[in-house]
């Protein structure tokens, strides 16, 4: 697959998610992809600390970007730009990001079948071999899984 | 130190974000978020990122409001959450609210429900693992 042009381009696409809604208040920004993977970063932010006074990121923001990186990895994936809908998420906070630093969320998508896809991934504050988190989550492809997204 | 003012102590997250307590309900405090576009994906729902917001904080909502009942100080810190997205969440308010399953010596375990209109259809559900780490020894 790789060498042959592609139709969805996560570097030109951050930009128009990440210009409104939730993805543009969070201020994420492209940094990286290949075939199946994309990682995008969410610079630091004094108002999105958690909990106990202490200078931590809070947990939120890591589950927006990891989701939002993981939509993007899917298309990427697939090669096309169809709606689809978070499923199940799983987010492990292995350690506190540092105070300061951009969290970088890297999702790949290993799997899609005709109705699901299958997302893998980590968050990290600069070095990827040292994570601040690991999820796992399977997305919805919204056609085939109207019952599913569509209560009404 | 009374209950209400430890849950109203929102995280810096949960307040930029616009979340809120809504009320008590059966000793439980009920959090809410207003639509707007700070929460939205795609037009006119929401992101599951906001959505997950909003269930993490009532489980810290929850979990602190109990701590400070039973007199307990402690910090806590998140192990790890598992949301399960039940339908699309509309462009209108989102409520969630909390309940402690376990709560431990060293960590709590917390199921929550968001809805809208209705709450016995619940728009996400999730569970959270918090670590929680006693101050006052």
């Amino acid at each position: 697959m790789t060498g042959q042009p592609r139709k969805f381009d996560p570097e030109a696409a951050t930009p128009y998610f990440a210009g409104r809604g939730h993805s543009g208040w969070l201020g994420l920004r492209y940094s990286d992809h290949g075939d199946d993977w994309v990682e995008l970063e969410l610079p630091w932010r004094e108002d999105l600390l958690g909990d106990n006074g202490q200078r931590v990121l809070a947990s939120g923001p890591i589950l927006s970007l990891m989701d939002m990186a993981s939509g993007m990895a899917i298309w990427r994936a697939m090669d096309d730009f169809t709606a689809i809908a978070t499923l199940d998420l799983r987010v492990d906070y292995v350690r506190p990001a540092r105070e300061g630093a951009s969290v970088f969320g890297r999702s790949q998508c290993y799997r899609v079948t005709r109705s699901a896809a299958f997302v893998r991934g980590l968050a990290h504050d600069g070095d990827a071999d040292d994570p601040v988190a690991h999820i796992q989550a399977v997305f919805m492809k919204i056609d085939s899984a109207a019952p599913l997204v569509t209560h009404d | 130190m009374t209950e209400m003012s430890d849950a109203n102590a929102l995280t810096p997250y949960a307040a930029s974000l616009g979340i809120s307590l809504e009320r008590w309900e059966g000793g439980a405090p009920v959090m809410a978020v207003e639509f707007d576009e700070t929460v939205e994906g795609r037009p006119q729902h929401y992101h599951g990122g906001a959505t997950g917001g909003l269930l993490e904080s009532a489980g810290y909502a929850i979990l602190r409001s109990e701590l400070d009942r039973i007199g307990r100080k402690a910090l806590l810190k998140p192990i790890n959450i598992t949301v399960q997205y039940l339908a699309a969440g509309k462009n209108r308010t989102s409520y969630a609210k909390g309940r402690i399953t376990k709560l431990g010596r060293r960590s709590a375990n917390i199921t929550v429900e968001a809805w809208q209109d209705d709450p016995a259809r619940p728009i996400a559900t999730a569970v959270m693992n918090v670590l929680v780490a006693d101050t006052d020894v």
